[in-house]
């Protein structure tokens, strides 16, 4: 992690919140991995699957982004979403953990590999009303636009927004409460 | 669900957008002053005598506390709503308020004979004050707890805390306009109790209200 990482990711993350998507999929893309590496490092155990809260962190970022001040680096708030999450997943497990702030200097980036393991995020999905439930599945799994969403449903591209945007929200909140199941 | 196709739905809701946490504090203290203002008005009010009142020191003095206490917890709130922030200056600052509190306890003490130390501390409106700053912070309190689950405080207990005295600086502030025990004597006691079961109820708010 080098200041000059800190600089590229704000800037991504600002032209991001000003609308760019191109530049929000590679913000995250480049958050993940660090946010991967760094959990990854504190999990020694089992019990907890990493990319659980990789992907916790990440829905985290994005419902609390407007908690970013703009002018303030983007890392040390990355991290401390991370290390919530991770102190979070423990808890849920019955366990405590001490993390230092200090490690996060010494997190290297690293890629997703594939796991057998059922994902949280698969059963929150799953708890979702099932107009939002399709629309996130279409968008993310199937890797559909917003456009090609709406002509599959025969709805407007707004609706999917909608339906995204609350589904997205919904799975975050359930994540907090710590609720991951059905209903 | 691969991270991969999580952040293809979290590119893909990119453009929806929330207030900037900052901007939102602001509303929400505007908001929660309104409030404030309106329980008060329309219950106790200020007291008759405000005016006159209002040349006095120990009259003043409970002003400075409570003030100074809503705008160090104000700070300290937007701090812990924001996760990395730093927040141990914001912090530092809420001993403001208890050690102005102090100096005045100790200046009284010196002021007033002994024989009066008892009736100024008990006064006469100690029920009043221990319902009514509950009662106008509540309303305050809730919003800062809204506002907390808006925000991402990383320490969720202590931002609570922090929200009720807020609330309670607030409402106390008001209340002060209508109490005719100016003592710090008086302050130091039932302010503080009042302000107190705020931050406790605030607490209990951050624990189970305030998830993220």
């Amino acid at each position: 992690m080098s200041g000059k990482d800190e600089a590229e990711l704000s800037r991504l993350l600002r032209a991001a919140i000003a609308g760019d998507e191109k530049a929000y999929a590679d913000f995250l893309h480049r958050i993940a991995a660090l946010v991967r590496g760094f959990v990854r490092r504190k999990i020694v155990q089992g019990g907890v699957d990493p990319e659980d809260v990789v992907q916790e962190t990440l829905l985290a970022i994005h419902v609390k982004r407007h908690t970013w001040r703009q002018d303030a680096p983007v890392l040390p708030w990355v991290y401390a979403i991370a290390r919530f999450k991770l102190i979070d997943a423990f808890r849920r497990r019955g366990r405590r953990i001490e993390i230092d702030v200090d490690d996060i200097a010494e997190t290297f980036a690293e890629p997703e590999t594939e796991t057998v393991s059922e994902r949280d995020i698969n059963r929150a999905l799953d708890g979702l009303p099932p107009a939002q439930r399709s629309v996130v599945s279409s968008i993310s799994v199937d890797g559909r636009s917003i456009g090609e969403t709406a002509a599959k449903f025969g709805i407007s591209e707004t609706a999917v927004r909608v339906s995204l945007h609350r589904g997205l929200a919904a799975i975050a909140k359930r994540f907090g409460q710590g609720r991951f199941g059905r209903e | 669900m691969r991270t991969d196709d999580l952040i293809k739905a979290l590119d893909a809701d990119a453009r929806s957008t929330a207030m900037p946490l900052r901007p939102a504090w602001w509303l929400a203290a505007g908001v929660a002053a309104v409030i404030a203002a309106i329980v008060f008005l329309s219950t106790i009010g200020p007291r008759p005598d405000f005016m006159a009142a209002a040349h006095t020191i120990r009259f003043l003095s409970k002003f400075v506390f409570t003030i100074v206490l809503a705008i160090s917890a104000f700070a300290s709130i937007r701090a812990l709503s924001t996760p990395g922030a730093a927040t141990g200056r914001a912090m530092a600052g809420m001993i403001a308020a208890p050690l102005l509190v102090a100096v005045a306890v100790v200046l009284e003490l010196f002021a007033v004979p002994e024989a009066d130390w008892s009736t100024r501390m008990i006064g006469s409106n100690m029920m009043i004050c221990m319902s009514f700053i509950p009662l106008i912070g509540i309303g305050p309190l809730a919003i800062f707890l809204w506002m907390l689950r808006y925000g991402a405080p990383t320490r969720p207990v202590l931002a609570g805390a922090v929200a009720g005295l807020l609330a309670g600086g607030l409402a106390a502030t008001f209340y002060a306009a209508h109490c005719f025990d100016d003592s710090p004597l008086f302050v130091a006691t039932w302010y503080t109790i009042a302000i107190a079961a705020l931050a406790l109820l605030g607490a209990l708010g951050g624990r189970f209200f305030v998830r993220w």
